[in-house]
C-alpha cells in the first residue's frame, strides 16, 4: 500500500460516510455538512491523485483549489438560505420532512 | 469578426453584464441586462452562423493552450445550444424589464416591499454566462465549474421570489451539490485512469473498465439529478413553479437543458466506445416513465404555474428518448429541435403564467374564466406553445417528434413510438384544459392590464416555437456540415 | 410546366384574411366584412382559373421540403379540384350568411378569424399532394374548429367542445403513428392514382392492413364513422354557419376525402380489395349509413336530426368507395358535393328558423311554411333531395351508388340504399308535413322579427344553395357538372372508362 492509495481509499471511504449522512439526515444544517464531509473526501482523492507521480501533477491541485472556492460558496449560499427559511417558517427541515416529527 | 471573436463575446458579454450591473446597481442594473442580453445573444447568434460556415473549432484562452490553460470549443450541437439560449434569454430580459416594472408599480400603490428585484439581473447574467461557459467547455473540470455557476446562481434567481421558494431552492441546492460532487468523482476517476479531461482526447482513449463504468455511472448520477429526469425531479416542480416568472422561463426552458446536454456529450460521443446500449436504453426508459408521470401529475395540478412545471418533468423525458434512438439517422437532430422548441413553449407558457398572475392576482385554473377576452395575446401566445408542445403540426415540436418517431419505427422500436404519441395525448389535456378557460366569458371584469412587452415577448417566443416546423433542414445541414459527433 | 403559385395562393389566402381578421378591433364590422368577402370571392375567381387551367392540361403544384424526404406538397388534380370547387363556392355563401348571422354578437373577429383559417386549412387537405400533408393539415383543420365549435362560451359548450377534441386528437394520434409509419415503410411518397402500395404485393401484408385500419379510424372521426361519430350531434351547440360550415364542407367532408385518397391514392383500390379491408369497410360504412337514420328518427332538436342525417349521408361516400367499380366510384364523388350543398342548405335554414322565430325543435314547426315560405321551399328542397326525389342532386347519387353495386354484384348495398331512402323520408317528411300542412300550434318561442320571413341576408344565401341543389340533379350531365367532374376523376385517375 502506496501513501497515495492508502490516502485515496480514506478519502473514498470520507465521501461515502458523508453520502451516507447526507441520505440520512433530515436536518438541513446537518446535510450541508454532510456535504462538506463528502467534498472533503473528494479533495482527498485529488490530492493523493496528485500524490502518484514525481514531481507531483499540478492539475489536480488546481482541481482542489477550485473545488474549495466553490464548496465554499455554495455552503455559504446554503448557510443563507438556511438562516432564512428558519426565520420565516420556524424549521430547519424541508416541508416534506416536517409532518413526519 | 472572426469566429474566435464571436466565442469571446458569447463568453465574455453575460459575465461582464452580470459584473457591471452588480456594481451599477437598482437604477441602472435592468439598462445593463438588456444592452448584455442584445450583445450576447447576438454573439452567439453570430457565432452558430461561423459554425453553420466554418465547422467546429478550438481556441486556447489566453494562449496557454491544454492541459494547463482553458481551451474552448464549439461544434453544431453546442453552437445550437448557444444559439437556443442567445434567442430565448433575449426574450426572457424584455419579458423581465416588464415583469419588475410592473412589480416595482404594484408594490408602489401597496407599499409593499418586493425586495431587492434589481438582483434578478446580475444573477440572470451570471446564469446566462455559466451556461454558455458549459456549452464552450471542452474538458470535463471546465464543465463541472460551469455546472456551479449555473446551479449557484439559478439557487439565487428562485431564492429571489422569497416565501415558499427559499424551501425549493434549498432543496434544489442540496440535490445540486450532491450531483456535482458525484459528477466530480467521476471526473477524478477517469482523469486516474487516463490523465486527462479533455473529451476529445478522453473520447480516444476511452475503453471498458471497471473504473470507467463507476466514473460514468457516478457522473450520469449527477447530472440526471441536475436535470431532473424521473425519478430524480421532485425537486424540480417546487423550484420552478414559486419561482418569479421570468426566473421560471429560464430554468424550465435553458437550465434543464444543460445536464442533458451533457449527457448527449458523453453517452453519444465521449463513452461510445463503452459499448452503451444498456445504458441508452436506461435512459430511454427513464425518459418514457417521466413522459406518462410528468404528464399524470401535471394533469392534477390546480396551480398553473406548478402544472407548467410538471409539464416540464415530463418534456425532459422525450429529449431523454433520444438515447435509445440515437443509431438512426435524423433523431439527434429531432430531439435536438425538440429541446429548441420546448426551450421557446416553455419560455413562453411560464411568461404567459406570469402575465396571468398580474392580472388576476392568483393562478388557479379553475379561476381563470375568460382570459382569451382579458389578455388576447396572451392567450394566442399559449394556445400556440401548448400547439408545439403537444406535437400538433405545425410546430417545432410536431417536427421534432416526427424525427423521433420515424426514428423509432424505421427501426421496429413501435414501443417508443407508443410513448412518444401516448405523451401528447396526455400533454394535449393538461393544457387544453386550461387553454378552454380563455373561451368563457370573464367573470370579473379586471383593470389591470399586464404590460405590453411582457404579453408581446410571450406571444414572439410562441410564434417561433411554430416557426420551428421549419428549422429542420437547416439544423440537419448544420449538423452534419459542422460535425456534431 | 408546373405553376407554384396558384395552389401558393389559394392555400394562403385564406390564412391572411384570417390574421389579419385577428388583429381587427370587433367594432370594425365593414372593414371585417370587407375581407371576408374579398376573400371569398377571390378564392373563387381563383378557383376558377385553377378549374380552367386543369381542364386545358395545366400543371400545378409546389413542394417545400422540411427533411431530408419529407415534403410538404401541394399539387392541383381533378378530385382536389372538385373539393376545393364545392368549399370555395359554400365559403362565399356561408360567409354572406354569417355576417348576417352573427350581427352585433360578441367576439367576431374572432370566429370571422378562425373560419378563414378553416378554410385555409380545408384548402390544404384538398390540394395535399401527399399523406404527409394531409395530415398536417388535417390537424390544422382540428385545432382551427375547435374555437367554433366553443364559440358561445357556455358551459354546454366548452363540454361540446371538450367531446370535440377527444375524438380528434385522439383520432390524430392514431393517423400521427400510422402516417409515420407508413412513412418508415414506403419511404417518401406522393399521391398516385392506383396507389403506390401495390409495389409491396404479399410483403407486410399485416402491417399493411393494420395501417389501413388505423387510417380509417384516424380519418373516420371527422368522417363521423360509426363508433367515432360522437362528437358530431353533441358539436351542435355551435352557431349556425359553424355547423353548415362542420357539416357541409369543411370537417366532415374533409374526413371523407381523406378516406377517398388513402384508398384511391395510396393503397390503390384493386390492392386495397386484395388486402380484404374493403368489405369490413363497406359493412361499417352501411351500418353508419342505418345507424345515423334511425338515431336521426327520434331527434327532436332539428339540427340535432340533421346531424345525425349528416352521419348517416357521409357514409354513402365512403360506401361508394369501398364497393369496387366506376359507377359507384362515380356515386361517392358526385356525393361529396351534393351532400354538401343538400346539408348546406338545411343547416342554414335550420339557422333561419332559429334566428328569426327561435324554432330549435321538429314540434314548434307547425306552421312554419305559411310564416317563412321561402326557407321552407329551400328546406323542402334540401329534405327531398336527401330523400333521393328526382331532379334534386341526391337522386343522382343514389342512382349511382345503386348501379355501381349492381355492376359489382353486391346487392345489398342497394338494399341498404333503399332503406336508408325510406328512413330519410321517415324522418324529413314529417317535418314538411308539419311546416306546410299543419295550422301554427303554439306562439313562436322567440320571434325577434316582424316582416316577411327572414332577413334577406340570411334568405339569399339560402336560396342560393337551394338553386345549386336542384341544377346540380338537373344538369348532372351539363359541362363542368359535378357529374361530369366525377366522371372525368374516375376516367383520369383511375384508369376506368367514363
Amino acid at each position: 500500500m502506496t501513501p497515495p492509495i492508502i490516502y485515496a481509499s480514506a478519502g473514498a471511504a470520507v465521501l461515502c460516510l458523508g453520502l451516507f449522512g447526507f441520505l440520512a439526515a433530515r436536518h438541513v444544517l446537518r446535510r450541508i455538512l454532510a456535504l462538506n464531509v463528502m467534498g472533503s473526501g473528494v479533495f482527498m482523492m485529488l490530492v493523493a491523485l496528485a500524490a502518484r507521480t514525481d514531481p507531483p501533477d499540478p492539475i489536480p491541485h488546481a482541481l482542489v483549489l477550485t473545488g474549495i472556492v466553490v464548496a465554499v460558496c455554495v455552503t455559504a449560499l446554503a448557510l443563507a438560505l438556511l438562516t432564512r427559511m428558519c426565520r420565516d417558517e420556524g424549521s430547519a427541515l424541508l416541508p416534506e420532512d416536517r409532518d413526519i416529527e | 469578426m472572426t469566429q474566435e471573436s464571436w466565442m469571446e463575446g458569447t463568453l465574455a458579454a453575460p459575465l461582464l453584464g452580470a459584473v457591471l450591473a452588480l456594481i451599477a446597481g437598482r437604477s441602472a442594473a435592468s439598462a445593463i441586462g438588456i444592452l448584455t442580453a442584445l450583445v450576447g445573444s447576438a454573439a452567439s447568434i453570430g457565432l452558430a452562423f461561423a459554425v453553420s460556415r466554418g465547422g467546429s473549432f478550438r481556441y486556447a484562452v489566453g494562449g496557454w493552450g491544454a492541459p494547463l490553460g482553458i481551451d474552448l470549443r464549439v461544434d453544431a450541437l453546442a453552437a445550437v445550444m448557444l444559439a437556443m439560449t442567445g434567442v430565448v434569454g433575449l426574450c426572457i430580459s424584455v419579458y423581465a424589464v416588464g415583469y419588475f416594472r410592473g412589480k416595482e408599480a404594484e408594490a408602489a400603490s401597496s407599499r409593499t416591499n418586493t425586495g431587492p428585484a434589481w438582483l434578478f439581473w446580475p444573477m440572470w447574467l451570471m446564469l446566462w454566462g455559466g451556461m454558455n461557459a458549459l456549452y464552450l467547455s471542452g474538458d470535463l473540470f471546465n464543465i463541472y465549474v460551469a455546472l456551479e455557476v449555473v446551479g449557484i446562481s439559478g439557487i439565487g434567481l428562485i431564492a429571489l421570489a422569497g416565501g415558499s421558494a427559499i424551501a425549493a431552492a434549498l432543496r434544489y441546492l442540496l440535490l445540486g451539490l450532491a450531483g456535482s460532487l458525484l459528477y466530480i468523482v467521476g471526473v477524478e476517476l477517469l482523469y486516474a485512469g487516463y490523465a486527462t479531461l479533455d473529451l476529445e482526447q478522453l473520447r480516444q482513449r476511452i475503453d471498458a473498465q471497471p473504473s470507467t463504468w463507476l466514473a460514468a455511472a457516478l457522473m450520469t448520477a449527477g447530472l440526471l439529478a441536475k436535470s431532473a429526469l424521473f425519478p430524480l425531479h421532485f425537486w424540480l416542480p417546487p423550484a420552478h413553479g414559486h419561482a418569479l416568472a421570468p426566473v421560471s422561463a429560464a430554468l424550465s426552458a435553458l437550465v434543464v437543458k444543460t445536464g442533458f446536454y451533457l449527457l448527449v456529450r458523453l453517452w453519444l460521443d465521449v463513452f461510445a466506445a463503452l459499448g452503451t446500449e444498456h445504458v441508452t436504453t436506461f435512459l430511454g426508459a427513464l425518459g418514457a416513465a417521466a413522459v406518462l408521470w410528468g404528464g399524470v401529475q401535471a394533469l392534477q395540478q390546480e396551480r398553473l404555474k406548478m402544472m407548467v412545471a410538471y409539464s416540464t418533468v415530463a418534456q425532459i423525458g422525450y429529449l431523454f428518448m433520444l438515447f435509445p434512438l440515437a443509431s438512426m439517422s435524423g433523431s439527434l437532430t429531432g430531439a435536438l429541435l425538440l429541446a429548441v422548441s420546448h426551450a421557446m413553449s416553455k419560455a413562453a407558457l411560464f411568461m404567459c403564467a406570469g402575465s396571468v398572475l398580474a392580472v388576476y392576482g392568483h393562478d388557479r385554473i379553475q379561476s381563470l374564466q375568460g382570459f382569451g377576452a382579458l389578455m388576447p395575446m396572451t392567450a394566442a401566445a399559449f394556445a400556440l406553445s401548448s400547439i408545439s408542445l403537444i406535437g400538433l403540426p405545425p410546430s417545432g415540436g410536431f417536427a421534432g417528434k416526427w424525427m423521433l418517431l420515424s426514428a423509432a419505427l424505421a427501426g421496429g422500436a413501435w414501443w417508443w413510438a407508443a410513448i412518444i404519441v401516448l405523451g401528447g395525448l396526455l400533454t394535449a389535456a393538461y393544457l387544453l384544459r386550461v387553454l378552454a378557460f380563455a373561451f368563457l366569458e370573464p367573470v370579473v371584469a379586471s383593470s389591470t392590464r399586464a404590460p405590453r412587452a411582457m404579453e408581446l415577448t410571450s406571444l414572439i417566443l410562441a410564434g417561433m416555437a411554430i416557426a420551428m416546423n421549419f428549422a429542420l433542414l437547416p439544423l440537419h445541414d448544420l449538423l452534419h456540415a459542422g460535425g456534431a459527433r | 410546366m408546373t405553376d407554384p403559385w396558384i395552389p401558393l395562393v389559394a392555400v394562403g389566402l385564406p390564412f391572411l384574411t384570417g390574421i389579419v381578421i385577428f388583429m381587427l378591433d370587433d367594432r370594425q364590422v365593414a372593414l371585417r366584412s370587407l375581407l371576408n368577402l374579398f376573400g371569398a370571392f377571390a378564392k373563387l375567381v381563383l378557383v376558377g382559373v385553377m378549374l380552367w387551367g386543369v381542364v386545358n392540361g395545366r400543371d400545378y403544384g409546389v413542394r417545400l421540403a422540411i427533411a431530408p424526404g419529407l415534403d410538404v406538397a401541394l399539387h392541383v388534380d381533378a378530385l382536389a379540384l372538385l373539393f376545393i370547387t364545392l368549399s370555395a363556392v359554400l365559403w362565399a355563401l356561408t360567409t354572406v350568411y354569417a355576417i348576417g348571422y352573427l350581427e352585433n354578437a360578441a367576439h367576431r373577429s374572432r370566429f370571422f378569424g378562425f373560419f378563414s383559417l378553416s378554410i385555409f386549412a380545408t384548402t390544404g387537405i384538398a390540394l395535399a399532394g401527399n399523406l404527409f400533408t394531409l395530415f398536417v393539415f388535417y390537424e390544422i383543420l382540428t385545432l382551427v374548429t375547435y374555437p367554433l365549435v366553443v364559440h358561445r362560451g357556455t358551459q354546454k359548450a366548452l363540454a361540446a367542445g371538450r367531446v370535440y377534441l377527444c375524438y380528434t386528437l385522439a383520432g390524430g394520434a392514431v393517423l400521427l403513428l400510422a402516417v409515420a409509419w407508413l412513412h418508415a415503410l414506403a419511404g417518401p411518397r406522393d399521391f398516385v392514382a392506383g396507389g403506390y402500395l401495390r409495389e409491396f404485393g404479399t410483403d407486410h401484408q399485416f402491417t399493411l392492413i393494420l395501417l389501413f385500419g388505423f387510417l380509417i379510424a384516424g380519418f373516420g372521426v371527422k368522417a363521423a364513422l360509426f363508433p367515432l361519430h360522437g362528437w358530431l350531434p353533441v358539436a351542435m351547440v355551435a352557431p349556425a354557419p359553424v355547423s353548415a360550415l362542420l357539416h357541409a364542407v369543411a370537417v366532415v367532408k374533409a374526413g371523407a376525402f381523406a378516406i377517398i385518397r388513402v384508398v384511391y391514392d395510396v393503397f390503390g383500390v384493386e390492392f386495397a380489395q386484395s388486402l380484404g379491408v374493403l368489405g369490413p369497410l363497406a359493412l361499417l360504412a352501411a351500418f353508419t349509413i342505418l345507424y345515423g337514420s334511425f338515431r336521426a328518427l327520434t331527434e327532436d332538436e332539428l339540427k340535432k336530426r340533421l346531424a345525425y342525417s349528416t352521419v348517416s349521408q357521409v357514409s354513402y361516400i365512403i360506401l361508394g368507395v369501398a364497393v369496387l367499380g366506376p359507377l359507384s366510384t362515380i356515386g361517392a364523388l358526385v356525393h361529396l358535393v351534393n351532400q354538401g350543398l343538400l346539408k348546406i342548405t338545411l343547416f342554414l335554414t335550420a339557422g333561419n328558423l332559429a334566428e328569426t322565430l327561435g324554432v330549435h325543435h321538429v314540434h314548434e314547426m307547425d306552421g312554419v311554411g305559411r310564416r317563412m315560405p321561402l326557407t321552407m321551399t329551400a328546406f323542402t328542397v334540401g329534405a327531398l333531395g336527401m330523400i333521393g326525389v328526382p331532379p334534386i342532386a341526391g337522386f343522382v347519387t343514389k342512382f349511382y351508388l345503386g348501379s355501381g353495386a349492381a355492376q359489382a354484384g353486391q346487392w345489398w348495398v342497394i338494399v341498404v340504399l333503399v332503406a336508408s331512402s325510406l328512413l330519410n323520408a321517415c324522418y324529413f317528411l314529417p317535418i314538411l308535413y308539419r311546416a306546410w300542412f299543419q295550422p301554427q300550434s303554439a306562439p313562436w318561442p322567440n320571434e325577434k322579427r316582424e316582416g316577411f320571413d327572414a332577413k334577406a341576408v340570411l334568405l339569399v344565401p339560402v336560396l342560393f344553395s337551394a338553386a345549386l341543389a336542384v341544377g346540380a340533379g338537373i344538369f348532372a350531365n351539363a359541362p363542368f357538372g359535378p357529374l361530369e367532374w366525377a366522371k372525368l376523376i374516375s376516367s383520369r385517375e383511375f384508369g376506368y372508362g367514363p
